[in-house]
């Protein structure tokens, strides 16, 4: 698989897309998100699996994002996520509030073919109330349990940062399986990566269950600490103060659009991806 | 829910009882409630903690078992380097539904009377007052997980209220619904409340120094039961306090930095 460039995979991003992404702690691409910004991206769907962080509050703050499903938007140690509330508080976007496994769930769904799946819990909160396309039955095998039935979701397409690609168009994501869940799940998955490496993982016995094969990844980009301020396993840590910095800064809609000018837009920025 | 959140000890006229007591001012709120929670941890068996997002406090408490020389399983949902769970983020609700998860820590935006919790926000739905976060996995967590400690620094009124403006997930279920597991206690930066499930109530189990019951009254939305004589809350030890500032705190330092640095002073790591 030949890499394609960031600019080139945003630009196959169609506006108004269903995308998964994985929050702060599992491989979010952050150098895609903001390559989706520079496009000018419109109307997208976020899921995030399970929750949402840096990468979609500042989607949201440029104005890419119409709606999100997600269990949680938070930029962790740094507080709440500041464009995310704001764009609720005004209406800009629409939240479908979901339970971390209940998107776990509807994801094993899609990724297994079948239309539901059931899960435990939810009943009596007020997730499941404001969910109409969630459906509480009584077990049909006798045991009078009540359960709630979650229907498959299949996100048009994947997006998340693996450490590696090889030639052979394999992603290698450790132990982040969650990003195999969500390539499974998606129509198709748009994967930056750090490096791209000679060979085949799926021939070697140590990498290969670190390994996400080759059918479910559309295109590779290079994007050199590309999940940045977010860590990457053992390849780089969080960077605190940066989050912190941007937490700052994006309180206000005049704050978010001049850090975006330096961090998204700026030439620095840009160069660096 | 803010880091501002931190209340410091306060002690007018503390009690000069026990000596060996390290004096309310040499340990910090965060640390009282670490060891409290450590001794809530004890008080039933437990092999396997689960602890989630932005937990710096509870997940204190589990190393200072460890520390401790408790043969505890900890599976640190956010741990970098080590993370137990090789199956995706969802191994963790994988494990808690088959039973393997004896404690679990939540906190809320608001919290009831019923221990109902609210991590979503105010006003009209999905929180047009003041937006929370949102639920996490407390909806599957509080149900399936052996039992779950409810850990809320700030007690205030705002907080601990008659009645939750949305559900994230109830503190009881009805019958016909799989619930095998509830509420344990509740740990505020004030008092430590015990849960009674089956009547839907919480009762007043010790009070942190500088409180009163009629002081916890004042600042509960909620009614809680008081039996009998409520004690302090036992301050921590100097062997607990220096295992905190020490092997606890070394070994929360990559997931919690801005904790480990705000409460400990410890630097982080470049």
């Amino acid at each position: 698989m030949t890499p394609i460039s960031l600019a080139a995979m945003a630009a196959s991003v169609p506006d108004g897309a269903l995308i998964a992404l994985p929050p702060d702690n599992s491989l979010p691409s952050v150098a895609l998100a903001k390559a989706l910004i520079r496009k000018g991206a419109r109307g997208l769907r976020l899921v995030g699996v399970p929750i949402s962080g840096f990468a979609t509050d500042i989607l949201i703050g440029a104005g890419c994002v119409a709606e999100i499903e997600t269990s949680a938007v938070t930029l962790g140690e740094a507080g709440f996520a500041p464009r995310f509330s704001a764009a609720l508080r005004e209406g800009r976007i629409k939240i479908r509030d979901a339970t971390c496994p209940a998107i776990h769930t509807r994801l094993q769904a899609a990724e297994k073919g079948v239309p539901f799946m059931p899960l435990r819990g939810l009943i009596g909160s007020d997730i499941l109330a404001n969910r109409p396309d969630w459906m509480v039955i009584e077990s049909p095998f006798g045991t009078g349990e009540k359960i709630t039935l979650l229907p498959a979701l299949h996100p048009d397409i994947a997006v998340f940062h693996a450490v590696m690609a090889d030639t052979a168009g394999n992603v290698w994501v450790g132990r982040r399986r969650e990003c195999a869940t969500i390539a499974h799940a998606s129509q198709r998955s748009l994967v930056t990566v750090e490096r791209l490496v000679e060979g085949n993982f799926l021939e070697d016995e140590r990498l290969c269950p670190g390994a996400i094969n080759a059918t479910y990844i559309e295109a590779v980009a290079i994007a050199e600490r590309g999940a940045l301020p977010a860590a990457l396993l053992d390849e780089y840590g969080f960077d605190t103060d940066y989050i912190m910095t941007y937490a700052r800064a994006a309180k206000t809609e005049a704050g978010f659009a001049e850090w975006c000018a330096e961090h998204v837009f700026g030439a620095q920025a840009v160069a660096a991806e | 829910m803010s880091a501002a959140d931190g209340l410091r000890a306060q002690r007018p006229g503390a009690s000069t009882k026990e000596l060996n007591r390290p004096a309310p001012d040499s340990y910090r709120v965060e640390e009282l409630l670490a060891v409290s929670i450590a001794r809530l941890i004890r008080a039933r068996p437990t092999r396997h903690i689960a602890v989630g997002a932005a937990s710096p406090i509870p997940a204190a408490a589990c190393w200072l078992c460890v520390k401790q020389g408790d043969p505890l399983r900890l599976s640190l949902l956010h741990k970098r380097s080590g993370n137990p769970f090789t199956e995706g983020s969802r191994e963790l609700f994988d494990l808690t539904g088959q039973g393997r998860i004896d404690l679990f820590f939540l906190g809320g935006g608001e919290i009831d009377g019923q221990a109902n919790l609210n991590l979503i926000g105010t006003g009209e739905w999905p929180g047009m007052g003041v937006r929370f976060p949102g639920s996490f996995g407390s909806a599957f967590m509080y149900f399936m997980a052996g039992r779950t400690i409810l850990f809320r620094e700030e007690h205030s009124p705002r907080v601990l209220v008659k009645q939750v403006a949305h559900i994230s997930a109830p503190g009881i279920s009805e019958p016909g619904v799989y619930r095998p597991g509830h509420a344990q206690a509740l740990v505020t930066g004030r008092c430590i409340f015990h849960f009674h499930p089956e009547q839907g109530r919480f009762s007043l189990a010790s009070v942190h120094a500088g409180e009163t019951v009629e002081s916890v009254r004042a600042m509960t939305g909620f009614y809680f039961e008081v039996e009998g004589e409520v004690p302090e809350t036992p301050a921590p030890t100097p062997d607990e306090l220096a295992l905190l500032r020490g092997t606890v705190c070394d070994e929360m330092v990559e997931t919690y930095p801005e904790f480990c640095s705000r409460v400990w002073g410890r630097a982080q790591a470049a």
